[in-house]
């Protein structure tokens, strides 16, 4: 086979690969409290807000990046990284017909259109792109429901007293080395703010794009539910293919107060670099919610398909009594792609229930591994989890590893914790072969029959794509 | 039903195929006649179902020599899901368990493979539930089955049922049946055997693989091919299975064959 075919086969998955030509504002490469300054005064952010950025800065000074996840990776060079770039654009845009069109073509091009006419009908957008919101859709349709979907840039300056009162508070700022980097230096990301009693009228969803090949990409999302408030929210990812490594680190903050409840979506397909490894993202990113309210409940649902590395561990932490926890997941790893992902279920109040499902499927040359801990604390009277873990293995390069930690200070919890490997083997293949089915079909079909648990949590819309994304993703992986 | 002038549909020629390099079939001549019901009988071991693996096209085998054609074509040329959409049929001795795929979508899919080959349109979810329920009827199958996992957690007897049901939906050209009466009570012999000559035709050919005659007497076949160390030693009419059930397999090897291929 001639070396163009090769290339073209290898990167036809992944159609998301390209670049948008747009003029950017960056500044120097490097991090330093200087860097710190100037991007909080680029975004003219409030003193509490800068104090935020300077205290998780100095802290990250002190500590160590992670090295326990056993992924194996060069060291990254964090003053090589650009830790500012946003689109030039004037003034923030009063409507859309003032964004640049570039923009709004790319994310046509990524399956989101966000102009008027063809926008999803049921579900509201916000456009990240380099880290910077460039849209966001429905934005007066659900204030009418009093509830707040904007860019977190845009609410700093709109609702600073809701920001000031929950920023940092569920992933504090000295949390861990790389939410440290990201209390620093974030750029923007989401926030969500659903008052009492209201049940969000639509989907949300954020959608990721990186562009940029060598600046950092650090978002910050926060969703907060009050009373019986509820939503369902999902975001997206992609990146251009580029041959050197970007670095990801975001964070995700949720708070359910009393009878609130948060659904957390994830499609994750950053570009996962070229069958030998070369480029990719590396996805460092903290996720936690926090069932502050009793009878709240979060549920984390992630399908993660892309990124070189992905070490990312959404969690709960179930504070109210009776507050329920979950956690669904697939990671499906290829060529030579590594993931390191779980969750973390910390229970504190009493009859504290969670529930986790993690399905990961390695093909080629990958490594992906469940880390996940189950936590009761002494107050956690009655708490209940049920863990699954499976892994699924194609061909016989790949690697899967499960690491559940289980600690109980509590006699009376009930935990209980499956795990299970299987290959996809040659006599069921054969089998559905024999049936007419083709080999990368019932590669597929078996995939997909596998991770079923875990799609029917994803809202309705997603759930078909993410079978496809599976699909696309797992070609020319076997045999 | 044997019409010397019927359409020979599979052409076995000298075939010698091997699995991790053990060669185990050494030469094997099998001529399928449309209309015609064949058994091949054998002892464990004699190749019987390395001869329904190879002709289905198991990656596991090798095929080191002779050839095959069915209509004409040579089926060794193409992939195991190309035989099956072009009518060939493998009932397996041991269906495999499939989780997470559900029954009716794997029915639905492999239905349609096969319909597209033959240039018919592709069914619907909802043409395709009505074609399922009436061969349903077949093998007698509870619709719950259809809401399942290909095959987990069903009986020896259900699985069975499942093959014949996939049978039904295939209408194949060419079906083999490899010990598609092993494990089966006798009720659930009764409903497949019936299946099996429900389907049966004079424009398709099925070929039974089996051990025991008690599978003959539900399904009556034009001819019995016995099996030996890869090979066919002997061929006759439906008498020669009694005669193996009363004398056991031993005289096949102590008499020179007679006989090797129609």
């Amino acid at each position: 086979m001639s070396t163009a075919s090769v290339g073209e086969l290898v990167s036809q998955p992944y159609k998301y690969g390209f670049v948008t030509d747009i003029e950017t504002e960056k500044i120097a490469k490097g991090l330093s409290e200087d860097v710190v300054r100037l991007i909080s005064a680029k975004k003219e952010e409030p003193a509490f807000l800068l104090d935020f950025r300077l205290r998780a800065y100095r802290q990250w000074l002190q500590m160590d990046e992670p090295d326990w996840a056993g992924l194996g990776y060069p060291a990254i060079d964090y003053q090589n990284i650009i830790y500012y770039a946003a689109p030039k654009q004037q003034d923030k845009k009063a409507s859309l017909d003032e964004v640049d069109p570039k923009l709004l073509e790319t994310f046509d091009k990524l399956g989101i259109p966000l102009s008027e006419q063809k926008r999803l009908s049921n579900v509201a957008v916000d456009a990240v792109f380099d880290s910077v919101s460039i849209a966001t859709t429905y934005k007066e349709k659900l204030a009418e429901h009093g509830v707040i979907f904007c860019s977190i840039s845009e609410a700093v300056k709109e609702h600073p007293e809701l920001i000031e009162k929950y920023l940092g508070t569920v992933v504090p700022c000295n949390d861990n080395y790389f939410a440290a980097l990201n209390s620093a230096v974030f750029s923007d990301g989401s926030f969500v703010f659903i008052p009492r009693g209201v049940e969000c009228p639509m989907e949300l969803s954020t959608y990721f794009r990186i562009n940029s090949g060598d600046t950092g990409q650090f978002e910050r999302t926060l969703i907060v539910a009050e009373e019986r408030a509820s939503v369902s929210y999902l975001e997206g990812c992609t990146a251009p293919m580029f041959d050197t490594n970007q670095l990801h680190a975001a964070v995700v903050e949720l708070v359910a107060l009393d009878d609130a409840s948060i659904k957390y979506s994830t499609v994750q397909n950053w570009y996962a670099g070229d069958e030998n490894g070369v480029g990719g993202i590396y996805n460092f990113v903290t996720k936690r919610g926090q069932c502050r309210g009793d009878r709240s409940r979060i549920s984390w649902t992630q399908v993660e398909t892309g990124s070189a590395i992905t070490w990312k561990y959404p969690s709960c932490v179930l504070q109210g009594a009776d507050s329920v926890g979950e956690f669904y997941s697939v990671a499906l790893t290829n060529n030579r792609q590594q993931a390191d992902t779980g969750t973390k279920m910390i229970h504190v109040g009493p009859r504290t229930r969670s529930t986790i499902v993690s399905k990961g499927i390695s093909a080629g040359h990958s490594s992906n591994s469940y880390r996940g801990l189950v936590q009761i604390g002494p107050k956690a009277v009655g708490a209940r989890n049920f863990s699954q873990c499976d892994s699924m293995l194609i061909g016989d390069q790949a690697a899967a590893n499960t690491y559940p930690y289980i600690r109980s200070q509590q006699s009376d919890a009930d935990i209980e914790h499956e795990a299970s490997t299987c290959r996809i083997s040659e006599d069921q293949l054969f089998y559905l072969q024999s049936r007419g089915i083709g080999f990368e079909q019932a590669v597929s079909m078996m995939v997909s029959g596998f991770c079923r648990d875990v799609f029917h949590q994803l809202p309705m819309e997603f759930a078909a794509e993410a079978d496809k994304l599976l699909a696309l993703k797992l070609e020319g992986s076997v045999g | 039903m044997i019409r010397p002038d019927a359409p020979v549909l599979l052409e076995i020629r000298d075939l010698h195929a091997s699995v991790a390099d053990q060669p185990i079939l050494h030469g094997v001549n099998l001529t399928l006649r449309a209309g015609e019901i064949h058994a091949v009988m054998g002892r464990n071991g004699s190749g019987k179902s390395t001869l329904s693996k190879v002709l289905a096209g198991h990656p596991a085998y090798t095929v080191t020599g002779g050839s095959v054609r069915y209509r004409g074509e040579d089926l060794l040329a193409l992939d195991p899901e190309q035989r099956a959409r072009i009518g060939l049929f493998l009932g397996f001795q041991y269906p495999v368990e499939i989780p997470g795929v559900s029954n009716l979508e794997f029915l639905r899919v492999a239905t349609n493979a096969r319909r597209q080959e033959g240039g018919e349109e592709e069914l619907d979810t909802f043409a395709f539930e009505d074609l399922v329920n009436e061969k349903l009827q077949v093998v007698q199958m509870d619709p719950a089955f259809l809401e399942r996992s290909v095959n987990e957690g069903f009986s020896g007897g259900e699985k069975k049922r499942n093959e014949i049901l996939q049978m039904a939906l295939l209408e194949p050209v060419v079906a083999i049946l490899d010990e598609t009466d092993s494990g089966l009570d006798i009720d659930a012999l009764r409903i497949v055997s019936g299946g099996v000559n429900h389907l049966a035709g004079p424009d398709n050919a099925t070929l039974l693989i089996t051990h025991y005659q008690r599978l003959l007497d539900a399904i009556t076949p034009d001819y019995v091919h016995v099996m030996a160390h890869g090979r066919i030693l002997r061929t006759g009419g439906k008498e020669l299975a009694l005669e193996l059930e009363q004398r056991g397999y031993d005289w096949v090897d102590a008499e020179p064959a007679v006989l090797e291929a129609v």
